[in-house]
């Protein structure tokens, strides 16, 4: 007589997600051709929502997978976008090449700051990276070779002769403006595509089980083994270079800079928060969704200044209050639907197949 | 002497962000609830005096006195309503939810009083002032400073004198086992939060005589309160007192060398505090 010895196997994907992954790869190749199909507004719009899905995947991997919620990420944008300036103005780098270098660099900035904010726990930790934002944006302020409290612009030439510029121009018959935003426009692509592939397969790995343990109980987590400061850190690290370089491409494109409009707590913070809690925390769908109701309600109540703040304020926190998993976390829940599987299943378990009806069917 | 001047009114300033940071510490103190609204809130006050001084003709004074029971009563209610729900082990929705209150009153405020900046009129008391030897320090200032001192007196005593402040002291200690012996802590927090909310109308009543303040003022005041808190240590009023002292001394301190580094010194001022001593100076809470 042999015991059947039941074969378990630890699974992620999900029918949808393998529909998902098709659906993706041919979301992907239409947004690329864009540029060459829709007018240059359009351009800019979909440059504004990739961007932003940037920064809020960013802060929700930080405060929805790693449970540091921060309110200072405005930071990395600015700083980020303060190194791009300065490496084009002062070093005549070209603004691509120094948007990597500000990517670099807003993640060196992540390390003497977490060497203050992670003394502070929960909701001080959220303060202290406010006040680490402030004082970077006060001392940008202080560096007159970049306009110190005013400001300053990209020269001209540096956008018009950026890199690939020239190549769009003389294959496609752009003009300059229009080449430089199809440039950055897909630079913003290519930057949300890696960003959502490099949490999706972080999360997926034994890191990122790591990292949903220590959310959970960081007690239990670093009783069986997990490094939860390193996971933090590195998880923190991360977020500063993806924002830092999302908050470097935003200012070429605008190409105007000021230390004000650059750590913005409104603009990089407030908004991202929005977005991530709408659409739901803790999962990768839920800034997508966030992201593209954003765009929306901004355009519809664009004509509307504060009340359309006051209004985003008050659903954030009847979100919250009602629905703490967001519009994606309340649908999931109800029709087990999720695109980026990050749960692990059991599959293989003989007492799966028990005939409904029975005792506890 | 200017060096002697610039230290003491950097103490006075001192005792304008303790007022700030009473509010946040006692809240958090209680129910370990960091209300990110705390410097709108203030604002929020600031603009309920402005108009009870114009639309009444009062003087501030009088309608801070007239004020504070409608704040009490605001704060209650926006406890036991809205914050009381957020509260758990998750430290995820208290910050979220005052998050967007932060944002709903700012825009409330730009809304119903425009950004312009505004001042409180406290008449010929705005301009008195008294010589104490070598330096002189205005009436308003002085003010301020002693009702920091008689709100921390005040406070300490409610805390560890009164019936009340015993249940605040079992509710922050063990909520169930407080609720065993017949505290109900939802009560105990709205009413916590109504008596921040009186704070934070005195400290409204020295803000918006002090110097202009506009809708969007709230959250410096929270960086400031915050930072009074964390430099005095947790659970410590005396220490939020230090803190805030400490804080308004490396900002005046900053302003006389370069007008730009007012705030700049004050924040770096924070910052060494938190590298060389994590949990403040006076520390008393555990956590």
């Amino acid at each position: 007589m042999s015991i059947a010895i039941p074969s378990f196997k630890v699974e992620t994907g999900t029918r949808a997600s393998s529909f998902s992954a098709l659906i993706g790869a041919a979301v992907l190749v239409l947004a690329v051709a864009v540029p060459f199909l829709v007018p240059r507004g359009a351009v800019q719009d979909l440059f504004f929502i990739l961007t932003m899905l940037v920064l809020a995947q960013s802060w929700n991997l930080l405060a929805g997978y790693a449970g540091l919620i921060s309110v200072g990420q405005q930071v990395f944008v600015g700083f980020g976008a303060y190194t791009m300036f300065g490496a084009v103005i002062l070093f005549g780098i070209d603004p691509i090449v120094a948007t990597l270098i500000a990517g670099l660099f807003a993640a060196l900035l992540a390390v003497p700051t977490a060497l203050f904010t992670f003394r502070l726990y929960g909701p001080y930790f959220a303060i202290g990276t406010w006040v680490v934002a402030e004082v970077v944006r006060l001392l940008l302020a202080q560096w007159k070779a970049l306009g110190g409290g005013t400001g300053t612009s990209l020269p001209r030439e540096a956008t018009r002769d950026m890199a690939g510029v020239g190549l769009l121009r003389d294959h496609f018959g752009m003009k300059a403006a229009e080449a430089s935003d199809a440039l950055t426009y897909w630079l913003a692509l290519v930057l949300a595509a890696a960003t959502i592939g490099l949490i999706y397969r972080l999360l997926r790995s034994k890191q990122g089980l790591g990292l949903a343990a220590v959310r959970d109980n960081e007690q239990a987590a670093r009783a069986v083994g997990v490094d939860a400061r390193r996971m933090k850190a590195l998880v923190y690290l991360t977020t500063a270079f993806l924002t830092g370089l999302a908050g470097a491409l935003i200012y070429v494109q605008k190409a105007r800079i000021s230390p004000d409009a650059a750590f913005s707590v409104t603009d990089w913070t407030a908004y991202v928060i929005f977005i991530v809690v709408i659409g739901g925390i803790g999962t990768i769908e839920g800034p997508i969704v966030g992201v593209i109701l954003f765009f929306l309600l901004q355009n519809l109540l664009s004509d509307y200044g504060s009340w359309y703040l006051l209004m985003l304020g008050l659903v954030g926190i009847l979100i919250m209050l009602f629905a703490p998993r967001g519009l994606w976390g309340a649908f999931s829940d109800r029709t087990g639907i999720q695109l980026f599987p990050v749960r692990r299943m059991l599959v293989g378990d003989p007492l799966a197949h028990t005939p409904k009806g029975g005792p506890h069917g | 002497m200017g060096f002697i001047d610039t230290i003491v009114q950097g103490v006075l300033l001192g005792g304008l962000y303790a007022l700030f940071a009473a509010g946040l510490s006692l809240v958090f103190g209680i129910m370990r609830l960091v209300n990110l609204a705390h410097g709108d809130l203030i604002v929020l006050a600031a603009f309920l005096l402005l108009v009870l001084v114009t639309g009444l003709g009062v003087h501030p004074f009088l309608a801070a006195v007239v004020a504070a029971p409608l704040m009490f009563g605001a704060g209650w209610s926006l406890q036991y309503v809205l914050l009381n729900r957020t509260l758990g082990k998750d430290v995820l929705p208290p910050l979220l939810v005052t998050f967007g209150l932060s944002i709903v009153i700012q825009n409330s405020l730009l809304e119903g009083f425009s950004a312009d900046s505004r001042r409180i009129s406290a008449g010929v008391l705005e301009t008195a002032s008294i010589g104490f030897g070598p330096v002189t320090v205005g009436f308003m200032p002085l003010m301020g400073f002693l009702s920091a001192v008689a709100v921390i007196v005040g406070l300490n005593l409610l805390i560890y004198r009164s019936a009340i402040g015993r249940a605040f002291r079992a509710t922050s200690d063990d909520t169930v086992t407080a609720g065993l012996m017949g505290i109900r802590p939802q009560r105990i927090f709205a009413m916590a939060t109504g008596i921040a909310m009186v704070v934070v109308t005195i400290a409204a009543l020295y803000l918006g005589t002090r110097a202009n303040f506009d809708p969007t003022a709230g959250p410096a005041r929270l960086i400031y309160a915050f930072e009074a808190v964390i430099i005095g240590g947790l659970g410590s009023l005396w220490g939020t007192l230090a803190g805030g002292v400490i804080l308004g001394v490396a900002q005046s301190l900053g302003a006389a060398v370069n007008p730009e580094w007012q705030i700049l010194a004050g924040h770096l001022a924070f910052l060494a505090v938190l590298l060389i001593k994590p949990r403040g100076l006076f520390p008393r809470a555990v956590d």
